[in-house]
């Protein structure tokens, strides 16, 4: 008899042992491979830093315990703002521009969902302006705005400070991103999810405030924070209008003291800023689903 | 004063070219239990939904209680708060537990006390012996489970009839019994009822009509003995043999 079958596990012997070079990465010591691999990595910078021909200078330039402690405090005698107060500028001006984000980003992503022809004029401009902020670089935006608003010599409006306007553009920016990243969320809940809804008789209103948004904002909570940590980076960015928030402050702290140690001090500022916030979200994600779904 | 519920008259559905209900017509009595069968694709769904206004209608006539809903003053999310209408895949709302998805209508949509309907949704709940579930979570129940949860959900809103579509052809063939046990014990309880199903069993013990629709064509109703031991058309008898 002869076997022509498709599928035939008989026609020949697998090996299923992991050859030489994968041993280290497969089963159980994947633990211990990113253990080496790891140690490997640091032990390579610290080389960098230790025996590279600069290595003693690029580390006081960036490391130096006194500059990095005179940065944090700052010096009036020497006309160095601490960063300090310049941190306290960057946290405010991003806590103030998530919350705007996040409710502009809701606005637009409705006017652009919506099927209904008393929001037709909104919906144009909705996507007008996601279009048109999504192009423009926000350090064009960060400027007009910055020196546009005053030159209109309006009351109030264009009297802000330099944080106020930086706020104002990265509202301006990132509502137009965060709008996409919503739209794409309220798309991805089922289309059961509306009909079930609205067969309770519940309003298109109340069926995206009660059924849709819920779910559209937990799919969405990953690329979301993604948005958020590029917003808080993007604080920096408020330093061109001249507003002393923490890069500024590093930037005057070097003029100073021809010392680099206030960058690296920024630098560890935004990385202790996400870090906490991204594990929290994980956080928050996991337990959701531990609640909702069966453990497996 | 008649007794009519819903009533159908000669309803034409498109999606785009494809005509996919070709005129209609079909009444529903009070305590009434109509079953709809047919093929996939034969326009039991978009029928379904046509009742209930999630489709519009391109022609004829869908009345509820004497009142034209193709009127345009007429307020969709008023009609659907007396209509029930239960899905092929529960579509239950997995970010609420199983007593938020009971509660939800009747406190946003009917606007009553929180307090009072939770006490009402217990109740139902009690009745289909998932009491005990109230706070979990409906990706934790069985398919069963869960579209037990979703009838009583549309039960929650007391509505007029309810509208089942296919309610059972997602599930395990070990839970399809459960669901329509409610079902059976819903109708004997005179619940108005127009159910969408594959199940020729259970349309033959509880239907007081059995509708056959054929490419969106009515071929042929009557009493379930008519239409499964004498169909009078060809096309029923085939689909009958198919499904046997």
């Amino acid at each position: 008899m002869t076997i022509d079958a498709d599928v035939d596990a008989s026609k020949e012997t697998p090996n299923f042992f992991a050859p030489w070079h994968r041993r280290l990465f497969v089963g159980r010591r994947g633990l211990v491979a990113s253990t080496v691999s790891s140690a490997l990595i640091v032990v390579a910078i610290a080389l960098l830093l230790f025996v590279a021909p600069g290595g003693a200078t690029f580390r006081y330039v960036f490391f130096d315990g006194h500059n990095l402690w005179l940065a944090w405090v700052g010096d009036p005698r020497l006309g160095i703002d601490s960063l300090r107060d310049g941190m306290v500028t960057n946290i405010w001006m991003f806590l103030v521009s998530e919350v705007l984000v996040l409710f502009f980003g809701l606005m637009i992503a409705w006017c652009r969902i919506s099927q209904s022809p008393v929001l037709l004029p909104f919906r144009v401009l909705a996507t007008a302006y996601t279009d048109v902020m999504r192009g423009i670089p926000l350090i064009l935006t960060m400027l007009i705005i910055g020196f546009g608003l005053p030159e209109l010599r309006l009351p109030v409006i264009s009297s802000q400070s330099d944080a106020v306007y930086g706020v104002i553009s990265l509202t301006l920016c990132y509502s137009a991103y965060v709008a996409e990243v919503i739209r794409a969320g309220i798309y991805s809940v089922p289309n059961g999810q509306r009909l079930a809804a609205r067969s309770l008789g519940l309003t298109q209103t109340v069926t995206m405030r009660r059924v849709i948004l819920p779910q559209a904002i937990r799919n969405v909570i990953p690329p979301l924070l993604n948005d958020f940590i590029s917003l808080q980076k993007d604080t920096a960015i408020v330093s061109v209008l001249g507003a002393i928030e923490v890069v500024r402050a590093a930037q005057i702290f070097s003029a100073a003291t021809f010392n680099e140690s206030g960058l690296t001090l920024a630098a560890i500022f935004f990385i202790v800023l996400t870090i906490p916030m991204t594990r929290f979200t994980d956080r928050l994600l996991a337990k959701d689903r531990a609640k909702r779904l069966v453990h497996e | 004063m008649s007794d009519v519920v819903l009533a159908m008259d000669s309803v034409v559905k498109r999606f785009g070219d494809h005509e996919v209900l070709k005129g209609v017509s079909l009444q529903l009595h009070r305590h009434e239990v109509v079953c709809l069968i047919g093929a996939s694709g034969s326009g039991k769904s978009t029928l379904l939904r046509c009742a209930n206004l999630l489709e519009a209608i391109d022609e004829g006539h869908v009345s509820l209680f004497g009142q034209n809903l193709v009127d345009p003053r007429i307020d969709p999310d008023l009609v659907r708060r007396h209509i029930g209408m239960v899905f092929q895949s529960y579509n239950l709302f997995p970010h609420l537990d199983v007593l938020e998805n009971v509660v939800l209508g009747p406190v946003r949509a009917l606007k009553r006390d929180r307090a009072e309907v939770e006490e009402e949704a217990q109740a139902l709940l009690e009745r289909i012996g998932l009491r005990d579930r109230a706070h979990d979570y409906p990706e934790r129940l069985s398919g069963g489970q869960q579209q037990r949860v979703a009838i009583v959900r549309s039960l929650a809103m007391r509505p007029a009839l309810l509208l089942l579509d296919e309610v059972t052809s997602a599930l395990d063939p070990t839970l399809v019994g459960e669901v329509l046990d409610l079902l059976v014990d819903l109708a004997h309880r005179g619940t108005t009822m127009l159910i969408a199903t594959h199940e020729m069993n259970f349309a033959r013990d509880v239907a007081h009509q059995v509708v056959y629709l054929d490419a969106g064509v009515l071929v042929e109703q009557g009493t379930p003995e008519q239409i499964f031991t004498n169909p009078q058309h060809d096309s029923t008898r085939s689909f009958l043999q198919r499904v046997r």
